[in-house]
């Protein structure tokens, strides 16, 4: 059986892979790319993910972890479908951002990595999201919630809440 | 390069442009300090150790990544650069653990002489260091975490030196760690490449850590007795009550032919020396018919009165492990004083072929210096990653540093491939002979086959390698092709530490030493008074005459017919046999004397490797009770009422009988310049009929192509030879005269029986090693697919 027959991925996803390997002079060139994309399939790189992409590039899964562990945005453990995460640096320092994490912490009843016990949400405290001229921000999987302050957090998780309820009685 | 001048420390220096400072520098004596850099792996730039002052850079510059050009000023060593590498070593120890006291490296770490040097005694650092378990990552290679200093060399050796990438590095900053590929374990080669590496203790051998500290050990410099690639191991023995313990194999010196080099088997396989069914008394079958422990003058003097009552119908059957001394001595013992020619040996290569061919061209014998440095190699059957690490090694070597051209041609994928330019998938390795020689239909239809011929019809200088697979006609075919060529050179690859050696000192029924007749050798004839003319039987043919009572007595010198041949229990119960062996092997058991033998790691002498590279052994281990089958064999001949002077040229004319320790103890690594150029220059009496060096005079007087160069031989390096023809080749004798003709070689059957080693394999040996058994069975629990194999 082929490697592609075999895939742990969507078919756009294989297909894209397939893609990539080849669109730089060396196969490796393709490796993040593919790690941050399963990532968001898959939600997290997992054992078989890991040794599906070193094998789609031609390495060893150790070559594959050597990259992954350097990057704090990977991750090897499953997140909470809504990943929450509370910049802390400088910026949104200074303009509350740890009041911020504080609540979250607070209502979500996890801490930093934490997911909770429904597997909806998981929490982290990251550095700089590069929305600076917003302070204090968030980032919830890839959507922004910026100017924030430690009252409307209440209502951005009653938000993903209600979405995920509408989504589930659909 | 075009060589630069420039200048280092006021220096005027010249080397070629491009080179790396720290290696120009070290060419000429000055030191600079670095634990990341490695000569020969890529480069890290990661310790901050090598820094140097550039003149005209604002910032120091690190030696192993700064070339060298015209014009350049260096400073490498000032008080600026001493504090910056204090610092690097202020920052290396805030999280070093002061375990050096029980720490394996102490004596011999980098970071402990460069603390000592640099004086970073006292830390600045007040956090608590990050103490971690040491790790179990295989049963030889061990890991303790806080001692790493993250200078990468396992890393980079793993995978560019071994191509085995069972190392890397993971997270980033403090939390940066080495990891092995099984999460928590290793699933490698278990070369312990690794350790040998590691500038500090951070990876530790699983068969001598917490043992003994450098400084308790002597290190005797020797060869591996394991495969046939010869490589060079020191070994650190230490005195126990039975004599003297290896504790540790390691490459210290890096001086051999292999380098930087050493594989499990050189590195982890010595236990066997100090095995619990080591043979260290004389057995004899008493009366009620079980082997009884005796002492060795009755035990000599019932086998020299059974040999000499045999006369002539004795078999004599020989290891390839002997020393080259002891083949020989063996081989003259027999013909000269059993009287017999049947004599053999365990033949695992066809270098009768072989030699006889390579003799009639001059300089056609690839030694292994000239594979580690060939432009273009090609290789044919055998699988050099599995049974000659050392080979492998070289090649792979010589392809990452020089762009070497490796072409494969085998029956099965193997891993060498990897490297290779071009890679052939054959069914037949005669008709590659044939094909290669021009006959377009030999080889059928196989893929890429007219690429690969054409490729290597360019090449202008090219070293062939064979496996065991050509013998015979095949072989004859392939290196009549190749002589037909300028420029190719050729190597014949083998089994076992000394196969090449024992072949050469004409172990054979058929054969003189250097593969001379029977009846044309004049020189050897000469000395060989009352040697029988008559070819013997071979080996097999020996071990059916034995079991069907056709031979008086058999003599068996280290080999085991009854595994290698499968005979029944009792099968040699007909005949008189003795068995000199370290273990009491299944022929052992069946014999009627067995005499204790040393190993290879337990005598002095010289061996030949595959490629024909000549070394020292040298006495490192000692196990009391065990005597050398050189001593054995002078024994004999005494206890036969010969006299030894006529199977050992030892002493002067005049008679010198006294031996003034001239049997070689174990001696220290380093070479007593005095004593090498005295032994190279014959001028060391060799006082004991003992003294196998003695019998080394006659082996260059009389084998030809055995005329070495001493005086590196004896300083403990490699000395080459090349096939030769007799000394009665004359100035009007063809070439190749002196020796059997080809024809009558290739009639013969050549009785080669490869035994297969692999990493963890070394036929007669791995099985009393446990940490081989250890080791095949741990790689077998993590590949179950490739064990079933």
């Amino acid at each position: 059986m082929s490697a592609e027959a075999m895939t742990l991925f969507s078919p756009e996803l294989a297909a894209r892979f397939d893609a990539l390997v080849e669109r730089y002079p060396a196969r490796r060139s393709a490796l993040i790319p593919m790690l941050l994309y399963a990532q968001d399939e898959v939600g997290y790189l997992s054992d078989a993910v890991i040794d599906e992409i070193a094998r789609r590039i031609g390495i060893t899964p150790l070559d594959v972890r050597n990259v992954a562990t350097y990057y704090s945005m990977l991750r090897f453990k499953p997140a909470g479908k809504y990943n929450v995460q509370v910049c802390t640096n400088i910026s949104c320092m200074l303009r509350g951002g740890y009041k911020i994490f504080e609540r979250f912490q607070e209502r979500l009843g996890i801490g930093h990595k934490g997911v909770t016990a429904d597997g909806l949400f998981s929490l982290e405290e990251v550095e700089c999201i590069g929305a600076c001229c917003w302070a204090p921000a968030i980032q919830v999987n890839y959507d922004f919630h910026d100017e924030l302050t430690d009252e409307q957090v209440d209502a951005i998780l009653a938000d993903y809440r209600s979405h995920e309820q509408k989504a589930g009685s659909r | 390069m075009a060589d630069v001048t420039f200048t280092v420390d006021g220096k005027k220096l010249t080397a070629p442009a491009g080179m790396l400072l720290i290696d120009a520098c070290r060419k000429v004596g000055i030191e600079i300090p670095a634990f990341c850099y490695y000569p020969g792996l890529s480069l890290q730039a990661a310790c901050r150790m090598c820094v140097v002052r550039q003149e005209k850079v604002p910032k120091l510059q690190t030696a192993c990544t700064t070339t060298v050009a015209e014009g350049q000023v260096f400073v490498t060593e000032s008080p600026e650069i001493a504090q910056a590498r204090k610092a690097t070593l202020q920052l290396l120890l805030g999280n070093h653990p002061l375990d050096c006291p029980v720490c394996d490296a102490g004596g011999e770490c980098e970071l402990q002489d460069m603390t000592f040097k640099y004086g970073a005694g006292e830390s600045l650092y007040a956090e608590a260091k990050q103490h971690r378990e040491e790790q179990k990552w295989s049963p030889v290679v061990y890991f303790d975490r806080p001692r790493c200093i993250l200078c990468y060399r396992c890393v980079r050796m793993c995978g560019e030196g071994m191509d085995v990438w069972a190392l890397g590095i993971q997270n980033r900053g403090v939390l940066a760690v080495i990891a092995p590929n099984g999460g928590d374990h290793l699933d490698c080669e278990q070369c312990g490449m690794c350790i040998d590496v590691c500038p500090v203790g951070a990876l530790t051998s699983g068969t001598y850590r917490y043992k003994s500290r450098p400084w308790e050990m002597k290190h005797v410099s020797t060869v591996c007795t394991h495969c046939a690639d010869g490589c060079k191991v020191t070994l650190g023995v230490r005195r126990a009550s039975d004599g003297m313990e290896i504790v540790r194999a390691d490459n210290r010196d890096k001086s051999g032919i292999n380098g930087d080099f050493l594989c499990a088997k050189g590195r982890f396989g010595f236990d066997f020396v100090h095995g619990r069914d080591r043979l260290t008394k004389p057995l004899v079958r008493n009366a009620a018919g079980v082997l009884e422990p005796t002492t060795w003058d009755k035990a000599i003097r019932l086998v020299a009165q059974k040999f000499s009552e045999a006369n002539g119908s004795v078999g004599v059957l020989g290891s390839p492990r002997l020393t080259n001394e002891e083949g020989y001595l063996l081989q003259k013992f027999a013909r000269t004083i059993l009287r017999t020619q049947h004599i053999d040996h365990e033949r695992t290569a066809d270098y009768p072929t072989f030699s006889r061919m390579l003799a009639e061209v001059p300089d056609r014998a690839a030694g292994h210096r000239e594979i580690a440095a060939a432009p273009a190699i090609l290789v044919l059957g055998g699988n050099p990653t599995e049974e000659h690490p050392l080979l492998a090694w070289s090649l792979r070597t010589n392809h990452r540093l020089n762009h070497a051209r490796i072409y494969l041609a085998n029956t099965r994928p193997i891993r060498l491939a990897r490297q290779a330019a071009q890679s052939l998938r054959i069914a037949d390795y005669d008709a590659l002979a044939r094909y290669l020689a021009g006959d377009d239909a030999a080889l059928g239809s196989v893929a890429g086959a007219a690429d690969f011929r054409e490729a290597i019809a360019g090449e202008q200088s090219l070293v062939v390698i064979a496996g065991a697979e050509y013998r015979g006609a095949s072989l004859a075919a392939l290196l009549r092709w190749g002589l037909g060529r300028p420029g190719v050179k050729f190597a014949l690859l083998s089994d076992f530490a000394n196969a090449r050696g024992v072949a050469d000192m004409g172990v054979y029924p058929d054969l003189l030493p250097g593969y001379q007749t029977l009846t044309d050798s004049p020189a050897l004839l000469a000395e060989y008074a009352a040697m029988p003319t008559e070819s013997g039987l071979d080996f097999a043919a020996m071990v059916q005459a034995a079991t069907s009572a056709q031979l008086k007595a058999l003599y068996v010198v280290g080999t085991d017919p009854v595994s290698t041949l499968g005979l029944a229990d009792g099968a040699l119960r007909k005949t008189f046999v003795v068995v000199e062996d370290c273990f009491l092997t299944p022929t052992a058991a069946q014999a009627d004397v067995v005499l204790p033998a040393a190993s290879l790691y337990e005598k002095s002498g010289t061996v030949t490797n595959c490629y024909g590279d000549v070394q020292m052994v040298r006495k490192a281990a000692d196990v009391a009770g065990v005597k050398p089958d050189f001593e054995i064999l002078v024994r004999l001949a005494g206890a036969m009422g010969v006299d030894v002077r006529t199977l050992v040229p030892f002493g002067a004319a005049t008679g010198v009988r006294a031996d003034m320790g001239q049997t070689r103890g174990a001696q220290a690594g380093e070479a007593d310049r005095h004593a090498v150029w005295l032994v190279a220059n014959g001028l060391e009496p060799k006082l004991s009929p003992f003294d196998p060096l003695a019998t080394l005079d006659e082996i260059e007087r009389l084998v030809p192509g055995y005329s070495l160069d001493r005086i590196n031989l004896f300083a403990g390096n490699d000395a080459p030879t090349q096939p030769a023809a007799g000394p009665n080749a004359g100035p009007n004798a063809g070439p190749g005269s002196g020796f059997v003709p080809l024809e009558s070689l290739l009639r013969r059957s050549d009785g080669v029986t490869p035994t297969h080693a692999s990493l963890f394999h070394s036929a007669g040996l791995s099985d009393q090693t446990q940490v081989l058994q250890e080791l095949q069975a741990y790689q077998n629990r993590l590949n179950p697919a490739a064990a079933a194999d």
